[in-house]
């Protein structure tokens, strides 16, 4: 799950140097020391080489290959699997899933997130309490927010219970069992479980603002609105940056919550293309066919990666 | 003024709360069910309070997980505590020894964190069975350690950049090599970053599904989410045992979380946004 990303702390400060004085002394290159390092360094290369990058390489492989059965078959067929995924039914709803899914757990966790923050960040009195209770369904599992809120979006009981106790029982929304509108309910449970680490990311963005700017602008006659307008909003670019990112890839391999709201779902209505690419693979045994989904969910990660660490890097080299 | 001031920071309380409330409900909803006799278990009566303490659900759900959890236990401790360690010497590498390529290195070690793991799932299936070790603890150990790299060599990396330079100089005309900076200047005070490391990737670990599954298959040995999946997938368990199940493997992570609530932050903040 959220295998995510924390930008190096203290990096412009203390980074820049030791890039310095290797390139003025490049033959330190040459010192003991500095092939020790790298020696130190070889098994993690090797390791990632293969099981990271190898890995993508061979499933890309396999994805043209003729492997269907239990028995590996690596008999090269070109496209074949790729056409047959891209007219298969259930692959165009995954994309249509993931699309609603996006749009939905972005949305959500950006403006919970921030709202959050930003009132979090006005001297609230019991703020530790109200943050260590916003975060910690980020500690919670897939599993479990699946398993919960399964329950709590039953039609018959759960959140509807508490809309018929409000006044508003003729409002009983079938969420994740809907054929139509599942993949939103799924959002919904995932947001759940990520919008209080959002709101973590943007209060720590937040507390970075150093105070003479808000009082600079309180100064030059900036109400509320427009401090966050035109100075806090735009400061905290990078963090919805970063945020965009973060939930970008957890909507592309979205798969434990969808797995346990009882996934693929009536008409593969909530299905994923995670969860697609586990039931095909291990499921049915079309490993080749597998491994086209797997791809193309590597290829959308990709989309989201590139500029992302393209930024990151920039960052560095500062 | 203070008429409006006070109107605004009672929204603001109230917003608060509400989202309070939001997020600490499946949970209530988890503890009030699982504390229910079986005769109170209702789906109409979900947000009641149980009657009094009984455990049965517990005992029930702990009887059906209960070797999962063992095995749990048994992959995310050494998985944490091994990849901690290669973190830190890498982090080390890549902190103050930056040899030729050694960022373009780092950055293709990020790409890793980001990776959709269906990407490689299938070779990783066939490497363990070359190397027997498919359907194992070992294996799946081996696994989460590989796959930590790249996360474990960014939070130690950013915590050894932090310390100044000047003080690995010290080292080195003290006669430090490699190691000797390592393992005097920089070991001894690497606390901070270990705990948060550590922290990161036992919750990691431990709430993984996805890697478990595919690995450790074999129900009776699978993690304990894998068995909190197959509980919740059953028609014949009944839903106030499964989502006792669901307490118990949420527990280690939310109370190690509620205990060391600031070091999970910092590891998550630690000027998270600074770089």
């Amino acid at each position: 799950m959220a295998n995510n990303t924390v930008t190096v702390s203290g990096e412009r400060g203390s980074a820049a140097s030791p890039i310095q004085s290797t390139r003025k002394r490049w033959w330190r290159w040459l010192s003991g020391d500095m092939i020790l390092a790298f020696l130190v360094l070889l098994p993690s290369i090797i390791a990632v080489a293969i099981f990271i990058y190898g890995f993508i390489g061979w499933t890309f492989y396999i994805s043209m290959s003729d492997w269907k059965s239990s028995i590996p078959d690596f008999t090269f067929v070109g496209l074949k699997n790729w056409t047959r995924l891209v007219n298969d039914r259930r692959f165009q709803m995954d994309m249509r899933n993931h699309l609603f899914y996006a749009i939905g757990f972005i949305g959500q966790c950006i403006v919970i997130g921030f709202t959050l923050a930003t009132l979090l960040d006005q001297k609230i009195k019991g703020e530790g309490l109200f943050r260590t209770l916003f975060i910690f369904p980020f500690a919670v599992s897939g599993i479990v927010t699946g398993v919960t809120w399964q329950w709590l979006m039953q039609p018959s009981t759960g959140i509807n219970l508490i809309f018929a106790k409000l006044g508003m029982g003729w409002f009983r929304p079938t969420w994740h069992a809907n054929i139509e509108y599942g993949i939103w309910a799924v959002s919904i449970a995932a947001a759940w479980q990520f919008s209080g680490y959002v709101m973590a990311l943007y209060l720590a963005g937040l507390r970075g603002i150093p105070a003479e700017l808000r009082e600079a602008a309180a100064i030059d006659g900036a109400g509320t609105w427009a401090l966050y307008r035109y100075i806090i909003i735009p400061l905290l670019m990078p963090v919805t940056f970063t945020v965009f990112v973060l939930t970008g890839m957890n909507s592309i391999r979205i798969f434990d919550v969808v797995a346990a709201l009882g996934g693929p779902g009536p008409g593969n209505s909530i299905d994923s293309l995670a969860l697609n690419m586990f039931q095909t693979t291990f499921g049915a045994y079309r490993f080749s066919l597998g491994a086209a989904i797997g791809s193309v969910m590597m290829f959308l990660a990709i989309f989201l990666v590139v500029p992302y660490l393209m930024s990151m890097q920039r960052e560095t080299e500062r | 003024m203070s008429v409006q001031r006070l109107w605004t920071r009672g929204a603001i309380y109230l917003v608060l709360v509400a989202f309070a409330l939001y997020y600490a409900m499946p949970i209530y909803v988890l503890i009030i069910t699982g504390l229910k006799p079986y005769k109170d278990v209702s789906m109409l009566r979900m947000w009641e309070l149980p009657q009094g303490l009984y455990f049965d659900s517990f005992t029930t759900a702990w009887g059906l997980v209960s070797p999962n959890f063992r095995t749990s236990v048994m992959i995310t401790i050494p998985a944490a505590l091994i990849s901690s360690m290669i973190g830190s010497i890498n982090g080390y590498v890549f902190a103050k020894w930056r040899f030729r390529g050694a960022d373009t290195l780092f950055i293709l070690f990020l790409v890793g964190m980001f990776l959709p793991y269906q990407g490689i799932l299938i070779p990783l299936v066939l490497t363990l069975q070359k190397l027997s070790l498919y359907g194992t603890l070992a294996g799946l150990i081996l696994t989460h350690c590989i796959f930590g790299i790249p996360i474990t060599a960014l939070l130690f990396r950013g915590y050894y950049a932090s310390i100044p330079n000047e003080l690995m100089d010290a080292g080195k005309i003290d006669g430090c090599g490699f190691f000797g900076l390592y393992r005097h200047i920089l070991l001894p005070i690497s606390m901070p970053a270990f705990a948060v490391v550590l922290l990161w990737q036992f919750t990691t670990i431990w709430n993984d599904y996805l890697i478990g599954l595919v690995v450790l298959s074999n129900p009776v040995q699978a993690p304990v989410m894998v068995a909190v999946k197959n509980t919740a997938g059953s028609f014949s368990v009944d839903w106030n045992v499964q989502m006792s199940a669901a307490l118990i493997a949420a527990a280690p992570t939310v109370i190690v979380y509620l205990l060391l609530g600031k070091l999970f932050m910092r590891g998550l903040l630690a000027g998270a946004l600074k770089g």
